[in-house]
């Protein structure tokens, strides 16, 4: 399967990548890991006129100790993450979820900025990402300006990017190496989560996010507004699918899902 | 537009369209035809590459983003007329039976030697999630690959 034709521009820079989606218009777009991208091209259900490609843009790939938080560069590989001295001592739970995203091939390539520009509720990263609310940089013609993971995500395959915007940096605060359980449930190893949960200890309190239970990755409030009120992890984990919409398809059903997201929210409160 | 890359140690200089995947470029550009399709939706690893020494799934790769790559096939992996380790614990273990998918798990396999020297039986299993064989010969793939990682830092 061969994509439809397109133009193909490479970017040395972020300030090249913006003022070069800007001069190819609305139906070019970036192109990262080409994980996501590739895939959706080859099937012709992306279509884009001209890509960008961001591959060369060598200076946003990184993970920095910033202080009271870590910066992460948005073309930084699963890989690097995974293998991030930095994470495993100041935010566990990223690296420990970044080696769960699919298989090393895909992991080698693909990029944290992608992943979460994708906007694609059954990916892993994000919904790690909402739970530590991560705070997103995003750069476009006018300047930069910085949204938070619980505004960012505003349906499926879509965000709060502007067409024109470059996502540059990930803002994660420090949650230590531990105090975190993530529970993927697939069929197949390098699958996508049919339902993921994952409970984190944020700033004293228990986060708690949902893959694959909507439109967009979600945070379990109701979970964590039982937890904090003193339920078990039991009763809390009950509650784990109110105000989800999860969606039914060859890999389970709406009811299925709900059933999981008990469960996998339970294990995963239990684990840490 | 012009893509320039180092093909098992050889300089490669095409002429391809920008939406070329990888794999087509190595089969119809370069002529090599040891990396194989099989899904064609980036599920199976048959057509694993090596890109700077890392395994990646050539059909899930544009050409021109490998320009300026060195990239490894299956046909660059013997020093002349001696195998890679991988490729004779292979031969020794049984490790393929219809041999379809055997290029891709091969250089997967070199991937993850070179991450993990020294893994266990499941590093093997996790690290070959992304490559699927279809005659399900998946336990000598991966006695394969345990004995390549025994030989191999034997020779360090
Ligand atoms: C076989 C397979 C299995 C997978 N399994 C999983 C899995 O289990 N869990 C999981 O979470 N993911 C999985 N993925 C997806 C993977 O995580 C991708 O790496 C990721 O979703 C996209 O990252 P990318 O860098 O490849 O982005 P691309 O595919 O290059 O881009 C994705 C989208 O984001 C846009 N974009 C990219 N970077 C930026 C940026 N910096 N600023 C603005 N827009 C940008 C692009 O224009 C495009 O629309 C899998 C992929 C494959 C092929
Ligand atoms: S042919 Fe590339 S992954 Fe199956
Ligand atoms: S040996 Fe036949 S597909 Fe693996």
């Amino acid at each position: 399967m061969i994509p439809a034709a397109f133009d193909y521009v490479r970017a040395g820079s972020a300030a090249e990548a913006i003022s070069l989606i800007g001069e190819h218009g609305e139906d070019a777009k970036f192109l990262a890991g080409g994980m996501s991208l590739l895939p959706l091209m080859k099937l012709r259900l992306a279509t884009p006129s001209v890509l960008v490609d961001l591959g060369r843009v060598r200076d946003l790939s990184y993970v920095r100790d910033a202080g009271d938080h870590l910066a992460i560069g948005a073309l930084t590989r699963h890989r690097d993450l995974e293998t991030s001295d930095l994470l495993a001592k100041e935010c566990g739970v990223l690296r420990a979820v970044a080696a769960q995203v699919g298989d090393n091939q895909v992991r080698h390539r693909g990029t944290i900025g992608g992943s979460v520009a994708h906007g694609d509720p059954a990916s892993d990263l994000p919904a790690a990402l909402l739970a530590l609310d991560a705070t997103f940089v995003l750069q476009g013609p006018g300047g930069s300006r910085s949204v938070g993971a619980n505004d960012f995500f505003k349906g499926f395959l879509e965000t709060a990017l502007a067409p024109d915007e470059l996502l540059t940096e990930i803002q994660v605060r420090k949650s230590g190496a531990a105090g975190f359980a993530y529970e993927k449930f697939n069929r197949r190893a390098q699958d996508w989560a049919i339902v993921g949960a994952l409970a984190a200890r944020v700033n004293g309190g228990t986060h708690v996010a949902l893959v694959n239970m909507g439109a967009i990755v979600l945070r379990a409030r109701a979970v964590e507004n039982a937890l904090e009120q003193g339920a078990s992890a039991t009763d809390a984990a009950r509650e784990a699918a109110v105000g989800t919409d999860p969606p039914s398809d060859l890999n389970a059903s709406t009811e299925y899902r709900t059933h999981l997201a008990q469960v996998l929210v339970r294990r995963a409160l239990e684990a840490i | 537009m012009r893509i320039g890359t180092t093909v098992n140690g050889a300089a490669q200089d095409h002429e391809v369209e920008p939406r070329t995947l990888l794999v087509q470029y190595l089969r119809e550009a370069c002529g090599l035809t040891g990396t194989k399709i099989g899904c064609d939706t980036s599920s199976c690893g048959a057509c694993t590459v090596l890109l700077d020494g890392e395994s990646v799934k050539s059909c899930t790769m544009l050409a021109a983003q490998a320009d300026g790559a060195a990239i490894t096939t299956i046909e660059g992996l013997a020093q002349g007329e001696k195998w890679h380790p991988v490729q004779t614990a292979f031969h020794e273990n049984h490790g393929l039976q219809c041999g379809y998918c055997t290029a891709g798990m091969v250089l997967a396999a070199v991937s993850l030697l070179d991450e993990i020297p020294n893994p266990t039986e499941q590093d093997v299993r996790l690290g070959l999630e992304g490559n699927l064989c279809r005659c399900t010969g998946y336990h000598n793939i991966v006695k394969s690959v345990l004995a390549a990682a025994e030989t191999m830092r034997g020779a360090k």
